[in-house]
């Protein structure tokens, strides 16, 4: 019997090494580095009229301060834009080291390299920058407002607007015989993983090829841009990345200036140099999300069908746009959800100010535009008089109807067009897992006790695995370990475990002898990274299509040497052998050794493959022209387009009008992405999702002042959830398979996310009828929201 | 500015005496995790909110982000090194966290450990509240926290079970 890998629980493959405390994280190597720390700016916005390094100094143990004026060529230019965009007509990037001018708190204006991080800081707390400070633009108001520029060669301080359009979506609210109109936000959040940022350099002289190691999202990307910022050849910088203590999006922005002038220091100073990001400076340099406001007109019919959909947005970029406008391209694409659209005009605004860059975070503008979509469908609910579930079914986009194309073009540049999904079914499942049908009863026998309950839901669509492409290397060895590389990297998805499950699968082997390895240029050095959900989808395609050849390979090979029909073998067991007599097989170990001819044999095994050991066809080469020694194959995976994942949440909740504070009750979470690989990491995935999504709906908000400053720049006063603040999902899967890929399968990294706040929202609002209409919303607010509402009344 | 003075500090980490000069203001967190090398300990914050630091000195948790290496001069240490036994089988703790996917990235999970074996070592059979109390002062980012706790509630069932 065949052992089965894919969709088995199987435990994870990094844990062994992670338990025991011998993961090798950014900073559990380069114990004798030198350290480099940072002098950051104060003034969100400020001129740079001078730096005095001369105290700094002083220091024992200094090493160097460098700032600006010290960078050479292509390094004292902006960094890279890494995804430019017709639209972005005012795009700016910051330079590695302040010039003339700061643009957000915590700019790196000088770097300091020192024996230690203690010295390290020491000197730079020495190093006395003069600024003259500017007027600072500080959130969507001031920003919209123009009065005043973030930068002053930005009129309106607007970087882009873009206008996407399915449809005559004002004709269609003209016609319409409801029309509605809504004004939404959300506030900034980020990333934060348990690990910042770090990078870790070696300059090996004699070599001449600099190594590496960054706690990175893409270590291809930043490869190539370290390479071509410090006049490298591609082929004498490897990038590594070592295990990463989480990422969600913000470490995918690549280079950091840290990435660049790290390896700069250490090649300029022939040691090695090491930075590690400390909390203060992950708040302040490493990228936000998720500030927009929105304002919707939706026009629809007396039962509820959408009939025209305008959304006009504004999103803060904040300081620059190294990462386009990928952000709000997103939201405006994914704001339809599951529902049938025929008229829909979307034009967003991005907007600078004096605050830190925006990138994606887990989510990546998708919460924004799920907030969006079911907010309408919640007012349209009401405005109607019809059961919220009811209005959403009556739009769903049917089973029957993909590939469903959107006529318009989304963050990849291809066609928005949903692959499958089965949207009326997730429905039932959802209403099935939360209770929706018996609740009015319970809301109001618990109204009765004085107990203010309410329900909620949201749906969502994910575009996910978006391109352009991800490759792999699948290589047997003649001690019958399959070696697996990927270019993509991992930060906590279990990548070395649903890859090995896949190629397991497709050898025939058993998953403990796959090895993978992600993110090092060395082993794998074509790939794009990991982000949108796209890991699973685009490596895990990858290693099939590697392993399906390193499988055609073995079994020609065998067939040769068991004297049988390639079609006559299989492999089991790690075995290959003639399909119904397990006796007359050959081990992929040995068959490795077969691939491989010797003229010096390295083990008893290996005599198999010597120069004398098989005659031979005296006019075939040994190795024919089309083929290659060795039991080994790369191949790639490369989308036509994203395809599409979904899902749908409920939430009870439970409001304390005294306090101000919601307690949920029930979450129940179905969800799609295809056939599952490992269903405990998906199920995992969920948790962690539905974790950062309560925390954005109730608890975590970036706070800045109106002079810039970042008020909550600490774990003491930025308020992740512990513990006792998350609920536990209830979670159902449905998995509709994507036509789109070999395995069929859809990204699952960032859905627990997306509409936990639309979701929240609706069943705060539910429960005491206060509009929700601007998340996160904390208990002194919703507070002061019922209280508002007390007085007037 | 000159270099500062260094004092000895005598540990005894996961049973092996070891002896560090360092200055006073340098970090137990530093000294095992640079000094000693052993790495397992992470550093999330460095103003004690995180946990992930989380170390047992004298039989307590402490932070080793807030410790001074010269504060616990002569104390016994346990960290995340130490929780295998003597044989390198891992213990109830360690391997509960890895059947119940009770870590992502892992970099917060040696503070979960070590917290977890000190609720097990006074309470064997905790309640949720119990395990709440406990391990409710660590951040996790990727997990949230729900397999975290079956890992607690597995844990004490495998230490029930006995070797």
């Amino acid at each position: 019997m065949t052992t089965q890998w894919f969709g088995e629980r199987v435990e994870r493959r990094e844990d062994e090494r992670l338990v025991r405390g011998a993961g090798r994280f950014l900073d559990d190597a380069g114990h004798d580095a030198l350290a480099a720390a940072f002098v950051r700016s104060p003034y969100a916005h400020a001129r740079i009229t001078g730096i005095d390094v001369s105290e700094a100094l002083d220091v024992e143990g200094l090493v160097g301060v460098y700032t600006w004026d010290d960078l050479p060529g292509r390094l004292a230019d902006p960094l890279p834009l890494l995804i430019p965009h017709p639209d972005l007509t005012h795009p700016r990037t910051q330079y590695a080291l302040a010039r003339g001018e700061v643009n957000h708190v915590g700019e790196a204006v000088a770097m300091v390299v020192a024996v230690d991080r203690y010295v390290a800081e020491d000197a730079a707390d020495r190093v006395v920058v003069d600024y003259e400070p500017l007027p600072a633009v500080v959130g969507l108001d001031a920003a919209r407002a123009g009065d005043r520029l973030a930068h002053e060669d930005v009129p309106g301080n607007v970087a882009a607007v873009t206008t996407q359009e399915l449809g005559d979506a004002a004709a269609a609210i003209a016609g319409a015989p409801h029309v509605l109109e809504l004004d939404l936000a959300m506030e900034r959040s980020l990333s934060s993983p348990l690990e910042g940022r770090g990078v870790h350099a070696r300059w090996d002289d004699e070599d001449g090829r600099l190594r590496l190691r960054t706690s990175t999202q893409t270590s291809t990307g930043v490869r190539a841009a370290v390479a071509n910022i410090l006049g490298l050849p591609d082929v004498a910088v490897d990038v590594i990345t070592p295990d990463v203590g989480g990422g969600f999006g913000t470490k995918v922005v690549h280079p950091y200036p840290e990435e660049v002038l790290v390896p700069w220091a250490a090649r300029l100073l022939g040691r090695e140099v090491k930075w590690v990001e400390d909390r203060y400076e992950h708040f302040v340099s490493a990228t936000h999300e998720r500030g927009q406001q929105h304002h919707v007109r939706v026009g629809f019919d007396g039962d509820g069908t959408i009939l025209g959909l305008e959304v006009d947005f504004w999103h803060d970029t904040g300081a620059y746009t190294p990462y386009g406008i990928v952000l709000p391209i997103i939201t405006a694409t994914q704001l339809p959800g599951p529902y049938r659209h025929r008229n829909y005009r979307v034009t967003f605004t991005s907007l600078y100010t004096n605050t830190v860059t925006v990138t994606p975070y887990r989510g990546a503008g998708r919460p924004q535009g799920c907030f969006v979509m079911e907010r309408t469908m919640d007012r349209i609910a009401e405005a109607l008089g019809l059961g919220r579930d009811e209005v959403r079914a009556r739009n769903l986009i049917g089973p029957d109807e993909f590939p469903y194309d959107f006529h318009m073009t989304f963050q990849d540049g291809r066609p928005l067009i949903y692959d499958s999904g089965d949207y009326p079914e997730l429905l039932a499942q959802l209403r099935e897992l939360v209770g929706w049908d018996g609740f009015a009863a319970e809301q109001a026998a618990a109204r009765a006790s004085g107990r203010r309950l309410g329900i909620g839901l949201a749906c969502y669509v994910e575009g996910t695995g978006v391109g352009p492409y991800e490759g792999a290397h699948v290589h047997v060895e003649t001690n019958g370990r399959v070696m697996v590389a990927t270019g993509l990297t991992s930060q906590g998805q279990g990548h070395e475990t649903v890859f090995a499950q896949i190629v397991a699968d497709e050898l025939g082997v058993d998953v403990v002898d796959v090895y993978v390895t992600t993110g090092d240029t060395r082993r794998f050095p074509y790939a794009v990274g990991t982000y949108a959900s796209r890991a699973a989808v685009m490596s895990g395609n990858a290693v099939a299509l590697a392993a399906r050849a390193v499988r055609a390979k073995a079994v020609r090979i065998a067939a040769e040497a068991l004297e049988a029909a390639p079609d006559d073998l299989e492999i089991a067991a790690g075995v290959v052998h003639v399909r119904g007599t397990p006796s007359r097989g050959i081990p992929l170990s040995q068959v490795a050794v077969l691939s491989n001819p010797l003229r010096y044999s390295f083990s008893k095994e290996a005599q198999a493959a010597g120069v004398y050991a098989t005659p031979g066809d005296p006019d075939v080469a040994p190795v024919p022209d089309d083929d290659e020694p060795g039991l080994e194959a790369r191949d790639y995976y490369s989308p036509v387009r994203s395809t599409f994942a979904s899902g749908m949440h409920a939430a009870v909740v439970e409001v304390d009008p005294e306090l101000g504070t919601v307690a949920i009750r029930r979450y129940a979470v179905v969800h799609d992405c295809g056939p599952l690989i490992n269903p405990m990491i998906v199920e995992g995935q969920i948790h962690g999702g539905v974790a950062q999504g309560v925390a954005g709906a109730l608890l975590e908000r970036v706070a800045y002042d109106e002079a810039g400053n970042l008020a909550n720049a600490s774990f003491m006063d930025f308020l992740m959830p512990y513990l006792s603040e998350v609920p536990t999902p209830e979670i159902a899967h449905t998995e509709t398979p994507s036509p789109l890929n070999p395995l069929g399968i859809k990204g699952a990294g960032e859905a627990g996310v997306i509409p936990v706040s639309a979701c929240l929202a609706a069943a705060i609002e539910d429960a005491v009828g206060v509009r929700m209409d601007r998340m996160p919303i904390s208990p002194p607010e919703l507070w002061a929201a019922l209280a508002e509402r007390e007085a007037g009344r | 500015m000159t270099a500062e003075p260094v004092h000895e500090v005598v540990l005894t980490v996961n049973g092996v005496a070891r002896a560090v000069r360092v200055p006073a203001r340098r970090l137990l967190s530093d000294v095992l995790r640079h000094d000693l090398r052993l790495t397992g300990t992470h550093v999330g914050c460095e103003h004690g909110v995180c946990g992930a630091c989380t170390v047992v000195v004298d039989g307590e948790p402490v932070r080793s982000c807030l410790t001074f290496a010269v504060m616990v001069d002569g104390a016994e240490v346990t960290t995340v090194e130490g929780l295998a036994g003597p044989d390198g089988d891992l213990s109830p703790v360690q391997q509960a966290f890895r059947e119940c996917h009770g870590l992502q990235c892992g970099f917060c999970t040696p503070g979960f450990l070590l917290l977890t074996r000190d609720l097990l070592a006074r309470d064997p059979d905790p309640s949720d509240d119990e395990i709440a109390e406990a391990l409710g002062g660590n951040l996790c980012r990727c997990t949230g926290y729900v397999n975290i706790v079956r890992s607690v509630r597995r844990a004490a069932e495998l230490a029930g079970e006995g070797p």
